[in-house]
Order: structure tokens, then C-alpha cells, then sequence
């Protein structure tokens, strides 16, 4: 079947979502990203990579946190951008998705990161847009969010590189998750054994065990002897309908305490793709303490997001 | 061409190198080979001049001028350098200087880190072809080499060095490349 993310060299060309990516383009982005990370580091934050090239965000549905780091990103490797909030903007006055970016190559942007609240906005931009353009897929509905899972798989090598033999669980609203579908796709990629879900069954999407997870319905049970706890946001603006009684209520029964993080083992890493809700999905003293990873998977996400688009963005070698 | 000892090519440079040494040097090998030299290179000074020498390792593929033909090359390292490069008299150390591209993406890369107070290059060999007013300040020998040819040098797990020429059918493009 034809990959729509790889070009006929079968190199990446588009990031549109870590389902169907092999293990190799996977592991060359965390790779070249571990050489980004020391960038931030300097007395210039900045690499020439995309020096005259014109990024554009293209954000359908708001989220000023992706957009700030992959802006960031895009000017660390020198890169002009162009930030379209388009909830705001054309379409409102009836512009299609096609017309807006037609418009932008017009304008001769090199690069659009996408984010729509509709499942396959992405892709149907990449099938769109003329060969030297790449796509990057920045959240599409219940979909996907390739960067971010690449950012915790890159967190959690960097904390735990010995991924063969871990345990990890992913505790949270699963159902309207697109982040814990692109890290379930990324963590059994690249070879995690024990991908464990931790949810009420009404935030579980029916087919979830097909991932390859160990499904629980208890934190007590879920939690037990695992490497890895990656939290979930409790994501109140995609709710319809009552799929949970409260937000106080979800605490009690799926929230990370220190009591419940004790179960793990002693060394295991807290991660949360943010913004947290403290005292919905965490609290306070786990976000804080020793084991949270949460700022650091801030700072990797920068990296992460410079390596995509310094492999999108080069030539292909000969 | 009958090829010279690496060792002994690497014994030349380590003697010009001894008396450019001053208090504030750093040596910055440039990978891969140029890490292999500069590591063997600081051992000895090290233990000859009896004081710790600063270090550090680029790899410059984020400065290559031929990523938009290219790429990204996946192999590449992450860049260490763990001092303040401001006034440093900066040795640079690279194992075979062709086109003088990787050593002109290494200096836009090392003056990211700050303003030293020089950069010198020392190379094991200069095969000839430099496309660029670059030239090492130290070799370890001229050897001048056809384009379609290229040198490979080698390391075994006893760190010793072995050279060894290598022929590619078509001729190389100008400029390609000048990792050896």
C-alpha cells in the first residue's frame, strides 16, 4: 500500500501520523533529535537548516501551546513564519481549506503545520499540496498528534533507554485522546513489551485492545511495577453528553497521587502532554515532585520538532 | 601510490602541535576521524606538558552548505562543547582536509558558541582540492588525490590507525563532498 508520509525513496516527506511509520524513520528523528537538544544551550539558539524557507502554521482549531513550540522550533533552525489562526480568519467568511492553502503556496511557503479539529485534515492537505511541500500534522481530531507522541517516546528514551523492557501505562481519557493513539503506535514501534491503558470504560474507545494494550479499569491494579505513568488530559471541551459524573469524582477514582504513584516502581518517570488540570487528572504534588518529566518533555518537544523539520526540509541524498 | 603510515603522519602533526599549546587552547576534533586524532592527540599532549587541555567535538551537519541538495545526514553526532569558547585559541582537528567545506560549516558552528580569539586547523593529510580560502596551518603530509578517489581512514579496537584509498566509478561531484 502507498504511504502517503514517505516519498518513492521511502524517506519521510510528510508527518501526518506515526501509524505506518517503520521503526527506521521513527528512530532517525529521535536520533537527529537528540542533536538538537544542546542547541537551546548556546549563546546563539539557532541553526541555519531552513534559512529562507517559510514555514506557515495553519491552525483551524486553537492551541497557542503546539503552536508556540513549533514556532519556536521553525526559528531555531532560521526558518520565516507565518502563524494563520484560521478560526478566526478566512474560513469564517467562507473560504475553503484548499483555498486557504492554495493561497499560501501562492505565497510560497515551504512547509504548513496543520491542525484541525477534523480527523484527516492533514492528509487531505498533503495529497494536495505540490511535491517540495511538506505537511506536518499538528493534531487532527481524535486522530493523531505524531510530535507530541514522538516527543514522549524521546522523553522517556532519554530517562529509560532500555526500551525492549519496559512496562508503561497511560492513565486518562483515552477515547478522546489523539496523543495516546500516536504514542501507543510509537511505543510498540519501537519495541515497548507492556503498553498498559488505565480508564473508565466510558473514556476508552471500543476497539482499544486491537492496539496491542492490557486494558484496566483500576489505578490501583494498572499502576503496579510500571516504568513509565504518561497521564492524559481530561479533555472537557470534546465531551458531549455525561461520560463522567465529575471532575472531582474522576480524581478520586483516576487521579495521580503520590499515594497511587507509590505503587509504581520507585524510579518510574511522570509524564503529561499538558496543559494539566491539577486536582482533575494530577495533582499538584506528583506534577511537582521528583518523578515528573513534564517541563523536560516541554524542552525535547523543541528538539523533536526541529528534527522533523530539518529531515522534511532537506534534499533527498542522492 | 605507495601509502605512508598514518601513525607516523599523526607523530608530524603531534610535533607541530606540542609547541601551539598556550593556557587558553582547546583542541575541537570534528567527526569522525578528526575525534579519533584529537582524542589520541590530547592523551599525549596531556601527559607530555602535564596539565589538562580543554576539548571538544563537532560534527557540523547543521551547517553543511549542501543540505538542500542532500539532506539531513542521519548519522550525525550531537556537538559537545563543554566550555565558554569566548577568547579560547581554538585547534581544530580534522583527519583528511579536501574542498574546505566541512571546515568552513565548523567555524559558522563553533561562532555560534561564541567569539574565540583564533581557530587553526591541523589535518592529517591534504589531499588537494580546496574550493575555499581555507588551508590547515598543520599537516600531517600532502598527498594530492585524482576526484574520483578518496582516503578511508581507519581505527582497530587496539586504536591504531590504518589508511587506505578508495576509487567511486563516477567521478565525484564538485563539491559534494569533503568527508573522507
Amino acid at each position: 500500500m502507498h504511504n502517503p508520509q514517505l516519498n518513492a525513496q521511502g524517506q519521510l516527506q510528510h508527518l501526518l501520523s506515526i501509524e505506518g511509520l517503520p521503526k527506521r524513520i521513527l528512530t532517525d528523528i529521535l536520533d537527529t533529535a537528540e542533536n538538537f537538544v544542546g542547541v537551546a544551550e548556546r549563546e546563539v539558539k539557532k541553526v541555519p537548516l531552513l534559512r529562507g524557507k517559510t514555514v506557515c502554521n495553519i491552525f483551524f482549531e486553537n492551541s497557542t501551546r503546539t503552536r508556540t513550540t513549533f514556532e519556536i522550533a521553525a526559528k531555531r533552525l532560521s526558518a520565516d513564519v507565518l502563524n494563520l489562526n484560521v478560526s478566526t480568519s478566512s474560513q469564517s467568511k467562507g473560504e475553503t481549506i484548499l483555498d486557504t492553502v492554495n493561497n499560501l503556496i501562492a505565497m510560497h511557503a515551504d512547509m504548513f503545520v496543520v491542525r484541525h479539529q477534523q480527523s484527516g485534515a492533514a492528509h487531505f492537505i498533503a495529497q494536495h499540496v505540490p511535491p517540495h511541500i511538506s505537511v506536518i500534522n499538528a493534531g487532527d481530531g481524535r486522530h493523531a498528534h505524531p510530535t507530541q507522541g514522538l516527543l514522549d517516546v524521546f522523553t522517556i528514551r532519554k530517562y529509560k533507554p532500555e526500551m525492549h523492557n519496559l512496562r508503561v501505562a497511560i492513565v486518562g481519557d483515552v477515547l478522546h485522546s489523539r496523543v495516546a493513539r500516536s504514542e501507543i503506535h510509537a511505543l510498540t514501534t519501537l519495541g515497548v513489551p507492556e503498553i498498559r491503558v488505565i480508564a473508565p470504560r466510558t473514556l476508552l474507545p471500543t476497539d482499544v485492545e486491537k492496539l496491542g494494550v492490557q486494558v484496566f479499569h483500576n489505578m490501583e491494579q494498572g499502576l503496579k511495577d510500571v516504568d513509565v505513568v504518561m497521564m492524559l488530559r481530561l479533555q472537557n471541551e470534546r465531551m458531549s453528553g455525561a461520560l463522567l459524573p465529575s471532575s472531582q469524582e474522576f480524581f478520586q477514582t483516576f487521579g495521580l497521587t503520590p499515594e497511587r504513584l507509590a505503587l509504581a516502581r520507585p524510579d518510574a518517570i511522570v509524564m503529561h502532554p499538558g496543559p494539566m488540570n491539577r486536582g482533575v487528572e494530577i495533582d499538584s504534588a506528583v506534577a511537582d515532585g521528583k518523578q515528573s518529566v513534564i517541563l523536560p518533555q516541554v524542552t525535547y518537544g523543541i528538539a523533536v520538532r526541529m528534527a522533523v523539520m530539518a529531515i522534511l526540509g532537506g534534499g533527498n541524498a542522492a | 601510490m605507495t601509502l605512508p603510515d598514518p601513525e607516523q603522519l599523526l607523530e608530524h602533526l603531534y610535533q607541530q602541535l606540542k609547541p601551539r599549546i598556550q593556557e587558553n587552547t582547546a583542541l575541537v576534533g570534528i567527526y569522525t576521524g578528526g575525534v579519533w586524532l584529537m582524542e589520541r592527540l590530547l592523551k599525549r599532549l596531556q601527559t607530555e606538558l602535564g596539565h589538562d587541555i580543554l576539548f571538544g567535538k563537532l560534527d557540523a551537519a547543521m551547517y553543511r552548505d549542501d543540505y538542500a541538495q542532500r539532506g539531513l545526514k542521519t548519522s550525525a553526532h550531537p556537538a559537545y562543547i563543554p566550555f565558554d569558547i569566548n577568547g579560547k585559541h581554538i585547534i581544530l582537528i580534522d583527519d583528511i582536509f579536501y574542498t574546505g567545506r566541512t571546515t568552513r560549516a565548523v567555524m559558522n558552528e563553533l561562532f555560534d558558541y561564541g567569539r574565540p580569539a583564533s581557530v587553526q586547523l591541523a589535518a592529517l593529510i591534504n589531499r588537494g582540492g580546496a574550493q575555499l580560502p581555507i588551508r590547515p596551518d598543520m599537516v600531517g603530509a600532502d598527498l594530492p588525490l585524482q576526484a574520483h578517489q578518496s582516503f578511508d581512514l581507519a581505527m582497530n579496537t587496539l586504536g591504531r590507525l590504518s589508511l587506505s584509498i578508495s576509487e567511486s566509478a563516477s567521478p565525484a561531484k564538485l563539491g559534494a563532498d569533503d568527508h573522507a
